[in-house]
C-alpha cells in the first residue's frame, strides 16, 4: 500500500542560475527586445538618441567658442555656445555689483561656508555639535559683517550692490535653514489641541500657502513699505529673505504633517506611557520618525525654493538669473548664441545645485533607515 | 517589593512568592464611566486592585477591556468617577498623569518599541529623560533586564531585525527599566506567531512571581489559570463576572461568561 507521507532526508543543494538567466546578453533581451512593443521603443529611443544628440553636442562642445576665445569667433557663422563670454562675464554672475576690490569677502563667506557644511552634511566626521555651532550661529553673523561691511574697517557694501550666485545662494540657504523649525513648528502646532496654537497655524498656513510667491515678494517689497512709518526702511534683500522664508515653512509644515500622520498611534501611546514630556516625546520619538519619512518631500521643497529664488529678481534684487539676463544686453559680447549661451549656463549651475540635493537627500536616506520595514 | 510581613497572605497555596498586600491598594477605580461620544464604552466600573494582585481581564472584542486598562495610565479619558492609581488621582492635571505614567508600566499589543532607535536606546531613553539617570547606570539597567528576558546580544540591533517575540520582551524590559510599581499588559501575545507565545508568558510569569502588580487582557486561559489570583469578565463595557481562576473556569455563573468560555475552551 502506498503512503502519502514524505520525509526529506537531505537538503537540495543551491545550484547556478541557467546561463539565459545571467550575463549581458540576457540582460539586453530582458531589457530591450523582451517583446515586439520592447522592441519597437527601444529602436525609436536609439532614433531620437541619433537626432537630438549630435546638435546638442556640437552646439556645446564641438563648435563652441572655449573659455580663451574673442567675441569675433562667436560671431561667427556657425559657432555655437559662446563660453569664452561666460568666462569674460564670471564676476559678474557670481558676484553682481559688488565692489570688484572686495571680492575676497564673499570668496571668503562662500568658501568658509563650504568648509563648515561639508564636514556637517558628512555623517562620519566628528566634532558634529561644534561645527553645527559654527554653522548656524557664528557663521552667518560673520558672513553679514563681512558682506556688508561698515564695521571693523571694512568698507560698507550696501545689499543693492550683493549679486548673483551670492544672492541665490544666501536666499537659499537662508530661507532652507530658518524654514525648517519654523515649518516644524508649525506642523506641530496645527496637531496641537489648544485651539488657539491650532487656528493660528492653520490660518497661517493656508494663507501662505494660497498665495503665489511672486505677490508675497510684491507685498514685502511695494506695499510694506507704504505701511510701515516714514524714516523706517527694512532693507530690500531682507524683506525677500522673511518672504521666502515664511512661505517655504508655510510649505513645509505640510510635508512635515505628512510624517507625523504616517506614524502609528502606538509611538506616541509608548512615549506616553513611559511617562515622557510632550517635548520629550516628540524631539526624541516622533521627529526623528517622522521626518525621515519624508525627506523625500523636505528636499522636493528645497529644490523647488531653490529654484523659485529666481523669482526675487521681479523685485529687483539681482540673483544669479537676473544677472544672467542683465548679461545679455552687454554690447561687447553681442553674439548670436550670447543669450542662449547665458541660460545654458544658468540651466547648468541650478542644475548642479539642485541634483547634489537630490543624491544627498538619497543618500541620506538610505543611511537613516534601520531595516524597520520588514 | 516593600511588604510588611503581617500584612501578606498566601491566595494560591501553589505559588507561595505570589503574595498579595491587604491593606496597601495599588488601583482603585471608583464608578468610573467612559463614552467616545455618544457611544457608552465603559459604564459603571468598579474595581480596587491591592498591591501584588494578578488579575487578568478576558471577554469578547468590543467589550472594553483594553480601554478600560488603558484608561489607568490616562491613555484614555475617562468623564464620569474616579481612578486613584498609587493613591493619585488621575485628572486632566497633567503633572498627575506624568506622576501616574511614571510608576505604571505599560506593554501594548504591538510592541510599539522605536525603531529609530537600538534595543539598549529603546530602553535608557525613559529612565536618561524621566527620571534623570546617568547614561551609564541606565545601561547598566538596560542590560539587567536585557537579560532578564533573556536576550542581552540583541541590545544593539534595532527592533526591526528582530522576532516579535523578542521585541515583545524588549518592550517588557523596556518598562521595566522604569522600575514601575504596577504593569498593565494589553493582549501581549495576541500579535504574536504561535510559536512565541510562550517565550513571552514565560517573562510575564517570572514578573508575577516576583510579585510584581499586573493587570493583564489576554486570551491565554492557561496564564490565567497559572499566574491570575483573580479574573474579570466584561461585555458591552461592564464587569459582569469576577472570581478566583478556580471558580471562574470550573463554575462560570453569568450566561454570557458561560458562552464566553465554552467558545474559547475547546
Amino acid at each position: 500500500m502506498s503512503s502519502s507521507s514524505f520525509v526529506r532526508q537531505e537538503i537540495a543543494p543551491a545550484e547556478a542560475p541557467p546561463s539565459s538567466n545571467a550575463g549581458a546578453g540576457a540582460w539586453v533581451r530582458k531589457n530591450l527586445f523582451a517583446t515586439p512593443q520592447d522592441t519597437i521603443l527601444t529602436l525609436l529611443g536609439i532614433a531620437f538618441l541619433l537626432w537630438a544628440v549630435p546638435p546638442v553636442f556640437n552646439f556645446v562642445v564641438g563648435h563652441a567658442v572655449g573659455p580663451g576665445g574673442t567675441v569675433d569667433e562667436c560671431r561667427a557663422q556657425d559657432a555655437g555656445a559662446c563660453w569664452a563670454y561666460i568666462s569674460a562675464r564670471i564676476s559678474f554672475f557670481i558676484y553682481g555689483f559688488y565692489p570688484i576690490d572686495q571680492f575676497w569677502r564673499p570668496n571668503i563667506v562662500m568658501l568658509g561656508g563650504a568648509a563648515l557644511l561639508i564636514p556637517l552634511m558628512a555623517p562620519k566626521l566628528p566634532f558634529k555639535r561644534l561645527n553645527a555651532l559654527l554653522f548656524f550661529i557664528v557663521f552667518p553673523v560673520v558672513s553679514y559683517i563681512l558682506l556688508a561691511g561698515g564695521a571693523f574697517g571694512l568698507e560698507s557694501v550696501p545689499t543693492e550692490r550683493w549679486g548673483g550666485l551670492l544672492v541665490t545662494l544666501i536666499i537659499s540657504l537662508v530661507g532652507i535653514i530658518c524654514s525648517i523649525p519654523l515649518g516644524i513648528l508649525l506642523a506641530l502646532g496645527r496637531q496641537s489641541k489648544l485651539p488657539i496654537i491650532k487656528t493660528f497655524c492653520v490660518a497661517f498656513i493656508e494663507l501662505w500657502r494660497a498665495v503665489p510667491l511672486i505677490t508675497v515678494l510684491f507685498m514685502a517689497s511695494i506695499m510694506l513699505p507704504l505701511f510701515v512709518p516714514q524714516g523706517v526702511t527694512v532693507d530690500k534683500l531682507l524683506r525677500a529673505l522673511v518672504a521666502v522664508t515664511l512661505f517655504e515653512a508655510a510649505y513645509l509644515a505640510e510635508v512635515v504633517r505628512g510624517g507625523l500622520q504616517a506614524l502609528p498611534r502606538g509611538q506616541y501611546e509608548a512615549g506616553d506611557s513611559l511617562g515622557l514630556k510632550y517635548w520629550q516625546r516628540m524631539g526624541l520619538i516622533i521627529l526623528p520618525q517622522a521626518l525621515k519619512h519624508v525627506i523625500p518631500g523636505i528636499v522636493n521643497s528645497f529644490i523647488a525654493l531653490f529654484k523659485d529664488t529666481t523669482l526675487v529678481s521681479i523685485v529687483g534684487i539681482f540673483d544669479l538669473l537676473n544677472t544672467i539676463q542683465a548679461g545679455t544686453s552687454d554690447i561687447n559680447w553681442s553674439a548670436p548664441n550670447q543669450a542662449i549661451t547665458g541660460y545654458v549656463f544658468a540651466a547648468a549651475v541650478y542644475w548642479v545645485f539642485c541634483f547634489s540635493m537630490s543624491r544627498y537627500s538619497i543618500f541620506m536616506e538610505r543611511r537613516l533607515n534601520t531595516g524597520h520595514k520588514r | 517589593m516593600t511588604f510588611a510581613p503581617d500584612t501578606v497572605v498566601n491566595r494560591s497555596a501553589a505559588h507561595s512568592p505570589m503574595a498579595v498586600s491587604q491593606t496597601e491598594v495599588a488601583v482603585e477605580i471608583i464608578g468610573m464611566h467612559k463614552w467616545y461620544g455618544d457611544f457608552h464604552v465603559l459604564r459603571d466600573i468598579n474595581l480596587r486592585v491591592m498591591r501584588g494582585e494578578r488579575i487578568v481581564i478576558a471577554g469578547p472584542s468590543g467589550s472594553g477591556k483594553s480601554t478600560l486598562i488603558r484608561c489607568i495610565n490616562r491613555l484614555e479619558e475617562h468623564q464620569k468617577g474616579q481612578i486613584i492609581v498609587n493613591g493619585t488621582e488621575l485628572t486632566s492635571d497633567i503633572k498627575r498623569i506624568d506622576e501616574v505614567r511614571r510608576e505604571v508600566g505599560m506593554v501594548f499589543q504591538h510592541f510599539n518599541l522605536f525603531p529609530h532607535l537600538t534595543i539598549l536606546q529603546n530602553l535608557t531613553l525613559a529612565p536618561i529623560w524621566v527620571r534623570g539617570i546617568p547614561k551609564a547606570k541606565a545601561e547598566e539597567t538596560a542590560m539587567h533586564y536585557l537579560r532578564r528576558v533573556k536576550i542581552p546580544e540583541q541590545a544593539n540591533k534595532f527592533p526591526g531585525q528582530l522576532s516579535g517575540g523578542q521585541q515583545q520582551r524588549v518592550a517588557i524590559a523596556r518598562s521595566l527599566c522604569m522600575n514601575p510599581q504596577i504593569m498593565l499588559f494589553d493582549e501581549p501575545t495576541s500579535a504574536l506567531d504561535p510559536e512565541m507565545v510562550k517565550e513571552v508568558l514565560e517573562v510575564m510569569i517570572s514578573l508575577a512571581e516576583e510579585g510584581m502588580t499586573m493587570l493583564c487582557v489576554t486570551h491565554e486561559m492557561g496564564f490565567a489559570r497559572q499566574v491570575a489570583n483573580r479574573v474579570i469578565f466584561m461585555d458591552q463595557g461592564q464587569i459582569i463576572e469576577e472570581n478566583e481562576p478556580e471558580g471562574f473556569f470550573s463554575n462560570p455563573r453569568h450566561e454570557r461568561t458561560k458562552l464566553f468560555l465554552s467558545q474559547i475552551l475547546h
